[in-house]
């Protein structure tokens, strides 16, 4: 039996499950819930948070995590050293509740959130001249345009680029 | 019983709070203690070196004042992450030098990026007695 285009573009049951599945898939990537991160801890906060934005757990992979953890005092280029207390209270939080699933296959093995697929994805809008705007200048620097970072708030609907 | 637990939990905090908290002056005696023993021909610390010593780059890339300005009194940003870095100077914000851990956390982490190497109990003497120097 020959197909016509219009078949082999709906295709039989199996296609449209497939279909599905990927819509479903790239609602839940995008959806607004998945980009705010509720999980907190206290010494996280503190001490993550106090060269950078305590970056949400989520945003990478649990290997990813233990390595960042293990390498502490050369941490892209700083000195980030923690006491042996912290750094075990913390370590356990970030694995805890690092990327899972999707995530974190797109999170891969990165150490920098910023060279994982998803945030290039996520940011492939984000023109040369933003990146380099004296308010924003690092890409470290989430709370340049996402307005709610410092709680955990990433979704699309609290960014605001400067300009 | 129900009372006394709330008073011991309320007595519990109040100690914990103070064994924690100290003044920068001090967290600058017991340096001043530790320099004492450790270096010799030791004759106070200097802000004039102290000074010096901040706003020096010491053979790598930055100095202390990269991140902190070159007035401790002033907010400053992280050179690489562009965070805003609260005043150094007790005078600006009072919750600076209060905590001893802190205090050599951080002198521990910015000596190492900035000098290469652990600072000496003088060095950070000297930098602390400059920083306090720097008044309204």
């Amino acid at each position: 039996m020959k197909r016509t285009a219009n078949q082999w573009i709906h295709g039989g049951p199996i296609a449209t499950a497939l279909l599905l599945l990927v819509l479903a898939g790239h609602v839940r990537v995008a959806g607004a819930d998945d980009d705010r991160f509720t999980a907190s801890n206290e010494k996280w906060r503190a001490e993550c948070g106090s060269c950078h934005v305590a970056y949400p757990p989520q945003l990478l992979a649990e290997e990813s995590w233990q390595k960042l953890m293990s390498g502490l005092d050369k941490h892209f280029g700083t000195d980030a050293s923690l006491d042996a207390v912290a750094a075990v209270e913390i370590g356990a939080f970030l694995t805890e509740n690092a990327a899972r699933g999707k995530r974190a296959w797109r999170a891969g093995s990165a150490l920098r959130i910023t060279e994982t697929a998803w945030f290039r994805k996520e940011h492939r809008k984000v023109s040369a001249a933003t990146w380099k705007n004296s308010k924003v200048k690092s890409p470290a620097n989430c709370s340049a345009c996402h307005t709610g970072a410092e709680r955990g708030d990433y979704s699309e609907h609290s960014v605001s680029v400067p300009r | 019983m129900r009372k006394v637990g709330i008073g011991q939990a309320l007595l519990a905090a109040l100690w914990m709070a103070a064994a924690s908290a100290a003044s920068p002056t001090e967290v600058q005696r017991s340096l001043e203690q530790t320099a004492r023993a450790t270096t010799p021909g030791f004759a106070g610390f200097s802000a004039h070196r102290g000074e010096k010593f901040f706003k020096s780059t010491h053979g790598g890339e930055w100095s202390c004042a990269s991140c902190h300005t070159q007035d401790p009194r002033a907010s400053g940003r992280h050179a690489k992450t562009e965070k805003e870095i609260r005043p150094l100077s007790p005078v600006a914000d009072p919750r600076r030098f209060t905590d001893p851990a802190k205090v050599e956390k951080w002198f521990r982490r910015n000596c190492n990026d900035v000098v290469g190497r652990a600072c000496t109990p003088l060095e950070k003497g000297d930098v602390l007695a400059y920083v306090m120097s720097v008044r309204k």
